[in-house]
């Protein structure tokens, strides 16, 4: 969420990273369900049951890719590099990709699933950046008082492009009550 | 022989000296220097935590203390940490001092953490800590790090009670659990005598998330039309 309301400042850079997200995504997704299925389960490689373990070792491996992406994106893309800033790094603890990943378990995907379901994760979420940076360039034809320019209307931007998607899902009845 | 007369600071200044910089590093993120309203770091726990101002209230705390040690520990062995696996190592860091929180919140007061479990954990997530390691902690002292942390904790924290107060006054009419405004049987005042308060229906619009970012928007209008450095022009 908050790489979401700082790199969309421009397409250029929300494209970036959101391509950056559908590889973490759709790797560490597949590679959670294996080492879940094959480590640490009941009948994985120990023994015994270690889903406790879970927290620690999905962020490890979330961490270890996105290392990989930072020094690939350094190498080869120095601009790109500067401009995504801390924010490259935070890919790490962008809550959609550890959620992903303990959604998949609790929903009891299987291998083929997982693969479909982290890309797709992935590819909306680039989806998402992608749009709301669109916006925000359009935003400078507007007349917005000066002091809600740029991250001020990044939030109500984004406050209601989450009311237009909560419309999607259609209306919960239950969250009237 | 030379090298170690150079190397010797010229005043003897002790470790956890307390002066004008060290209080800026605790007073700046409050305001000037927010994490949530200008940095941009952790939104995604002030949508999630704010529709209460108790849950609120010890998300901060929480986020505090975390910060402000992992800070502590990070900064001690930055110079240790190799380039190519530190966010391995960061995470490993926040991780632990998490569950040293969970499990203390879980001893201290058991209703409470039955009820912030899920949050609690979600602290690792937060973009705060791992942002300060990443931008402050591996370039700076431990000590001054430790300041760093407290001071980001509490801006956030500050942020969260704000957000947190309108949407339970508005979104279910209380304030701490106790009903204030709406029509309601269990008012903490009695209503027959101020049936003034009873009017106001409680908007739904206020307990789901999009109203987070509308409250922090305006936070963030208040703040930069007050403080007009921080306007960005692009």
């Amino acid at each position: 969420m908050c790489s979401f309301l700082a790199v969309s400042k421009s397409v250029k850079t929300a494209l970036g990273l959101g391509i950056a997200v559908i590889f973490v995504n759709g790797l560490t997704i597949p590679m959670n369900w294996l080492i879940d299925h094959y480590l640490l389960g009941e009948g994985g490689l120990f023994g015994m049951d270690l889903t406790f373990l879970r927290f620690i070792i999905f962020i490890s491996t979330i961490a270890a890719l996105v290392q990989l992406v930072e020094m690939v994106v350094e190498k080869f893309s120095p601009s790109l590099y500067n401009s995504l800033g801390i924010f490259l790094p935070l890919i790490t603890v962008n809550c959609a990709i550890l959620g992903a990943s303990l959604f998949m378990i609790t929903k009891e995907y299987n291998f083929t699933q997982s693969v479909s379901f982290g890309l797709g994760g992935g590819f909306g979420w680039a989806l998402a950046i992608v749009a709301i940076a669109g916006i925000r360039e359009k935003m400078a034809y507007s007349q917005v008082p000066p002091a809600l320019r740029g991250l001020g209307m990044a939030f109500f931007l984004t406050g209601l492009m989450g009311i237009a998607f909560m419309g999607l899902m259609g209306i919960d009845p239950a969250a009237f009550k | 022989m030379m090298a170690e007369v150079i190397a010797l600071p010229k005043k003897e200044q002790s470790p956890f000296s307390f002066g004008k910089e060290e209080k800026k590093l605790i007073t700046d993120p409050l305001s000037d220097n927010n994490p949530i309203t200008v940095q941009i770091l952790g939104v995604c726990s002030a949508l999630a935590v704010t529709t209460l101002i108790t849950k609120a209230i010890i998300m901060g705390i929480a986020v505090t203390l975390v910060t402000a040690f992992s800070n502590l520990i990070t900064s001690s062995l930055r110079n240790y940490i190799p380039k190519s696996i530190r966010m391995i190592v960061q995470l490993v860091i926040i991780a632990f001092l998490v569950t040293v929180v969970e499990l203390l919140l879980k001893a201290l007061n058991y209703p409470i953490w039955k009820d912030l479990s899920v949050f609690i954990g979600l602290i690792i997530t937060n973009c705060i800590v791992m942002g300060r390691l990443e931008a402050y902690a591996m370039a700076n002292k431990p000590w001054k790090s430790f300041l760093d942390g407290i001071g980001n904790g509490l801006g956030y924290a500050i942020i969260l009670v704000i957000v947190a107060f309108f949407r339970e006054l508005l979104g279910k009419g209380s304030l701490m659990g106790f009903k204030i405004i709406g029509p309601s049987a269990d008012y903490v005042l009695n209503t027959t005598d101020l049936s003034w308060l009873s009017w106001y229906t409680a908007n739904n619009l206020f307990v789901l998330s999009p109203a987070a970012m509308f409250i922090i928007a305006l936070v963030i209008w208040i703040q930069r039309s007050r403080i007009p450095k921080l306007v960005d022009i692009s």
